[in-house]
């Protein structure tokens, strides 16, 4: 096991620069997810962690070594990829032994680690078989399997669990969740379902257009959300936000609706902002804001509504269920506790 | 398929009593596929199958160009059996398809390696690799009987610009040399199908395997040894027996080199029988000489057979 260091790592493709200056430390045995919207450089840069990839600028380091210019197979690393990669030819277990195969170990410490490995993974019935006659799922643990025989420093991911459907992916996600609890070695993984990110992360990094969001733990990021990006890019649905201008009695916006707000800047009146609130955070109040019903959404534990407040569309979640149709007025109020200000120029939070 | 299924009994029922063995083989879907069949078969039987039992037939014949022979049983393979230049033939075809068949392997294979690497003109050089392949053969053969020339070889003539030969090198003219000659000229006509075939291959197997072994530990050689080669096994195999069949049935390079020259050096089975067959007449003698590379043909076959039979993990489980 080791930390992971990168220190402004940029990758250009000739003049195409992808990733500006990413500085991101990794401590020993934790979990980091590199999270995302597609081509934000994510993959790319656990690519350059493997060695796959190579370094344009700054650097990496894998425990105290910096690693730039050492090859994939002396990082001591393990990646498991989006579409497993198995070994199309070989059985389960010649996958598995393939890494210690070519190091020439003796046949007794193989066969030992890739029993171990099988049994962490439940694998062990299927040892003989060959990829071709697996499941999803279970071609996912074999790639897994794959990567724990190796008791690397660091494992890898590359979304793993995005060929998988839906039911399996939850379940995937704990059984990659308690094996990191169980191993506790370093991990980073991709993906770009922040779902996935809130649900397995010590630590989530958001990335956008090769730069770094904002890092920090789940609900870190969900509480408090830098800008305007990871406001919209974290939780689910997402969070409304509605264009507007600070003033002293609240938030009016665009529509002439004036939303109550909490705790902000004093000098902060009359400056063009962005309110968010997040869909869980309204509240039915009958003292509160019209809302015109557009879309009811019954899901059993809690009521989606979509509602139209002064020209703006407005995603909420109440825990109670609601009777109102389409068409019908509610009244709703914000948590101010939970309230969120970015300013309208440079998407910045406003505290 | 779901409406003929409802529609079907009630139409059947209906006109049954009617209805003719005739009539009902000529709708019944069991048969259908059987008269879809009708026409390549005819094709096929004509033109393929006729011709090599009548040749099989002819080779236990005396027959003759313009004169039908009699049954004479095994007495065509009884005079073969004691006739050296059949058995210089043999010869040169099993050293002409063995010598030529594992250059064009070894050679279309590193080809195909280069050219499945990032090249700058990959699309160009990929182009220029199939022209052997494009130009017909009897062009090529002459192309290289003037390479081959005993007076105006170009290999001669650059050798001796060189200071490195004082005497034109006799190319066709010479037993090994001819034979050698030969070979040379079938390995470059025969290499782009093989090192395309092989690219097509090599593209199929997904990157990422390369980049698992790589993380694995695998050296370059080792990802060749261990991902590439068990991968590329079943188009080998298929490439490699139709080039084995065409190697072994060769004429036409042969023919517009050395017509199995000189001293029948050269001389393969095809080109031997062509010689007793057609220019000689003995056609039950030539026949029996073109049926003579019928069990090596099937040997072949047989090999690669067993070969695409026995790897398991390309059956099994269907979803992918």
């Amino acid at each position: 096991m080791a930390s992971v260091q990168i220190a402004d790592v940029r990758k250009a493709y000739g003049a195409t620069q992808v990733i500006h200056g990413v500085d991101i430390d990794i401590d020993d045995g934790e979990f980091v997810i590199l999270v995302g919207p597609s081509g934000c450089g994510k993959s790319t840069l656990l690519r350059m962690i493997a060695g796959l990839e190579n370094i344009s600028g700054g650097e990496i380091r894998i425990g105290p070594r910096v690693v730039n210019d050492v090859p994939p197979k002396e990082r001591d690393i393990a990646m498991v990829f989006q579409n497993y990669a198995l070994y199309p030819h070989m059985t389960v277990a010649d996958n598995m032994a393939f890494s210690m195969k070519l190091r020439k170990a003796p046949k007794a410490e193989i066969d030992e680690r890739v029993g171990k490995a099988a049994g962490i993974l439940g694998l062990d019935k299927l040892l003989d078989r060959y990829p071709r006659q697996l499941s999803g799922g279970q071609r996912q643990r074999v790639a897994m399997g794959r990567a724990i025989v190796r008791d690397p420093q660091v494992f890898l991911f590359d979304e793993p669990l995005s060929n998988l459907d839906a039911k399996l992916r939850v379940q995937m996600r704990t059984e990659i969740k308690e094996l990191h609890q169980r191993l506790k070695t370093t991990t980073v993984y991709v993906t770009h379902d922040q779902i996935e990110a809130m649900t397995m992360a010590d630590k989530i990094v958001v990335m956008h257009d090769g730069i770094v969001e904002q890092m920090g733990a789940p609900l870190e990021l969900y509480d408090r959300p830098a800008n305007l990006f990871v406001a919209a890019f974290i939780g689910s649905p997402s969070m409304n936000l509605l264009k507007g201008t600070i003033t002293a009695a609240g938030f009016e916006t665009e529509g002439g609706v004036v939303w109550p707000i909490g705790a902000h800047p004093a000098d902060s009146n009359g400056r063009a902002a962005v309110f968010g609130i997040r869909p869980e955070h309204i509240q039915l109040d009958a003292n509160g804001l019209k809302a015109e019903v557009v879309v009811v959404e019954p899901m059993g534990s809690e009521t989606q509504v979509v509602a139209r407040c002064g020209g703006q569309t407005l995603t909420c979640v109440f825990r109670e269920r609601i009777t109102a149709k389409p068409g019908e007025t509610i009244t709703i109020t914000p948590d101010t506790n939970v309230t969120h200000l970015f300013d309208a120029a440079t998407g910045k939070r406003i505290d | 398929m779901a409406n003929s299924a409802v529609e079907m009994p009630a139409r059947l029922t209906q006109a049954r009593s009617e209805r003719t063995a005739w009539q009902k083989l000529k709708v019944s879907p069991n048969w259908l596929g059987f008269w879809y069949m009708v026409p390549a078969m005819g094709i096929l039987i004509l033109f393929l199958a006729y011709p090599l039992g009548l040749g099989v037939w002819l080779s236990f014949t005396d027959t003759k160009i313009g004169r039908d022979g009699v049954f004479v049983g095994l007495e065509n393979y009884e005079w073969l059996a004691e006739d050296s230049v059949f058995w210089t033939s043999v010869f040169n075809t099993l050293l002409y398809t063995t010598v030529a068949s594992a250059a064009k392997f070894v050679i279309g294979l590193y080809l195909a390696l280069l050219l499945n690497k990032h090249l700058p003109f990959k699309a160009m050089i990929r182009a220029l690799v199939l022209i052997p392949f494009i130009v017909p053969t009897v062009l090529s053969a002459i192309a290289f009987w003037w390479i081959y020339d005993a007076q105006f070889s170009i290999i001669s003539w650059s050798l001796r610009q060189l200071g490195w030969i004082d005497h034109n090198i006799n190319f066709l003219g010479d037993v090994w040399n001819a034979r050698w000659s030969t070979i040379f000229a079938n390995v470059w006509r025969g290499v782009p199908f093989i090192a395309i075939t092989l690219l097509a291959g090599l593209q199929t197997v997904s990157p990422s395997l390369y980049e698992a072994a790589t993380l694995d530990g695998a050296t370059p050689w080792q990802r060749f040894r261990h991902i590439t080669y068990p991968l590329l096994t079943p188009i080998i195999a298929v490439v490699m027996t139709f080039s084995v069949l065409f190697t072994f049935t060769d004429f036409q390079l042969i023919w517009a080199l050395t017509r199995g020259g000189p001293v029948n050096a050269t001389h393969l089975m095809a080109t031997l029988s062509y010689q007793r067959a057609i220019i000689a007449g003995q056609l039950g003698e030539g026949a029996a000489i073109s049926t003579a590379m019928i069990p090596f043909l099937l040997a072949a076959i047989g090999i690669a057979w067993y070969g695409l039979q026995t790897r398991k993990w390309q059956q099994g489980g269907s979803n992918d």
